[in-house]
Parts: structure tokens; C-alpha cells; sequence
């Protein structure tokens, strides 16, 4: 476990509870990511997209501020290939779709309002990515 | 324009909150997924971070009648467990597995400057355009 990073994971979560939490106590949003994206995208009701677009810009703008400070601090590694890269994104915007959120949705927002729904969603999509990521890595042995 | 500037706000402490956990990072989440291999706890103490913060905000919060800046809660009404669910879940998975990028990962990763990150969303993006072409109604 010698990439285990506890504070900074721990800290990051923190921001990411108190980011959900003051959506939902300033504009009583949920903040799943991928329901603000669709319906962006894809509006359902008018007027509802204006604070969907802010949100998403700043989801870009905080990362963009602080490697302005702060340089490349954090490390990155992609070992996936572009065509499954693209494969990898029609199957997270489907799957979010039909099943109604993703990891902040479900796996953060649903399951700390303790919804069955929710719960079952992140177990199995953690069950399948890791089976996933299992299959991957270690029967076709592409190597992290 | 109050509740686009939170919204904002909200947006800018999510994406600040992924760059620090290295959630942005795809082999960082995939070390997490990868039980089998060097096995990387972190992202298991990200949401337990997030789920101790929401979870005890949200019971409070959602004590008040409305909202600060909204006349209502907007809270998702499903409650059903069914096949969509189930499949969406595990299609997503497959994809979350198959890259090490679920949906704010991947846009945060875009502000970070890394462009892989933008193909991926612009194909998530696709992915939820096709959802609603299947399944419009009629």
C-alpha cells in the first residue's frame, strides 16, 4: 500500500461533501455529476440549465486556478488507450443514464441520504468495475 | 444569477476537492479498483470524507422548508429498484473500470489540463445523447 495517500484523500472528500452539502442548503440541488451534465445537455425543464453550466464551470476552474499555483502537483498516469477511452465514455454517459447517477449521485449524495436505490447502484458498479479492472489487468495483462 | 454564482462556487470546491483526493489521476482510481494488485485504499477514504460531511449536513439542511436561494428542494424522486438501475450501474462500472474516470473526475481532469480527459467526456457525452435517442418517448 505504498500509494495510499489517507490526508489528502481524506481532505479531498471533505471538499467534495462540503461542495455537495452547500448546493443542496444554497439551491437545494443534489450534486450528481452526471444528472447536472445530461440535463444540460439535454434540458427537461425550462430555466434549469443556467446552474448547471456554472457548476460544470467551475468544476473546470478550480482544477485550472490551482495548477496556475500550484504546477502539475498531481501525477498523472492514463494506461488506456484512445479507442477504449471512447468506448469507456459511451458506456459512463449510457450507464449514468439509464441508471440514474454515478459516483457522486449515487455513491456519495444517495447513499449519505442512505436510499436503497443508491446503495445498490454503488455496490454493483463497484463490483463491476473492479471485476472490470480485474480482467483487464490481470487475464489480457495490461499492466498498471 | 445568486444561485448560478453558488452553483459556481459549489463547482470550483468539487473540482478542488478531486485534484486533492488525486481522484483526476485515472491509475490512482484504478490502483483503488484493482484489488489483486498494489492496492490503493484511497479513494475508499474519499468517500468516506464526503459521506461523513454530506451526510451529517444534509440531515440538518433538509430539516429547513426550503432552500436558501430555491423556493423548493429539488430531490431525486425515484425510489424504484429495477433492471435499469441494475444495468445502468453496471454498464457504468464497465466503463468506470475500463478508463479510471466516472463523469466529475473526468471534467475536473479537463480544468487540469489534460486532454485525453476531453475525448472521454465528449464520448460520455455522446453515450447520454444516445440514452435519450433509445429511450425518447413517443
Amino acid at each position: 500500500m505504498e500509494n495510499f495517500t489517507p490526508y489528502s484523500a481524506l481532505i479531498g472528500g471533505a471538499l467534495i461533501g462540503l461542495s455537495a452539502a452547500l448546493l443542496l442548503f444554497l439551491n437545494g440541488r443534489i450534486a450528481g455529476i452526471s444528472g447536472i451534465v445530461g440535463k444540460a445537455l439535454f434540458p427537461e425543464q425550462r430555466g434549469d440549465v443556467g446552474w448547471r453550466m456554472f457548476f460544470l464551470a467551475g468544476l473546470v476552474l478550480g482544477p485550472l486556478v490551482l495548477r496556475l499555483i500550484n504546477g502539475n502537483a498531481v501525477l498523472f498516469r492514463i494506461e488506456t488507450s484512445l479507442p477504449v477511452l471512447v468506448l469507456a465514455g459511451l458506456l459512463v454517459g449510457y450507464g449514468t443514464s439509464l441508471g440514474g447517477g454515478c459516483t457522486s449521485g449515487h455513491g456519495i449524495c444517495g447513499l449519505a441520504r442512505l436510499s436503497p436505490r443508491s446503495a445498490l447502484a454503488t455496490v454493483i458498479f463497484m463490483i463491476v468495475a473492479g471485476m472490470t479492472v480485474y480482467i483487464v489487468r490481470h487475464w489480457i495483462g495490461v499492466k498498471g | 444569477m445568486l444561485k448560478n454564482l453558488s452553483a459556481c462556487l459549489c463547482g470550483i470546491l468539487f473540482g478542488l476537492g478531486l485534484v486533492i483526493a488525486q481522484m483526476v489521476n485515472p491509475v490512482k482510481v484504478l490502483a483503488f479498483l484493482d484489488i489483486a494488485g498494489q492496492w490503493d485504499p484511497s479513494l475508499a477514504l474519499v468517500m468516506a470524507g464526503a459521506l461523513i460531511i454530506f451526510g451529517l449536513a444534509c440531515r440538518l439542511i433538509l430539516r429547513r422548508p426550503a432552500p436558501i436561494l430555491e423556493p423548493r428542494f429539488h430531490l431525486p424522486g425515484a425510489a424504484r429498484i429495477d433492471a435499469r438501475l441494475l444495468i445502468g450501474a453496471a454498464l457504468f462500472g464497465i466503463g468506470w473500470g475500463l478508463s479510471g474516470y466516472c463523469p466529475g473526475a473526468a471534467i475536473a481532469a479537463f480544468g487540469y489540463g489534460r486532454m485525453e480527459a476531453v475525448l472521454f467526456t465528449l464520448a460520455m457525452c455522446c453515450g447520454m445523447g444516445l440514452f435519450r435517442f433509445i429511450h425518447r418517448p413517443t
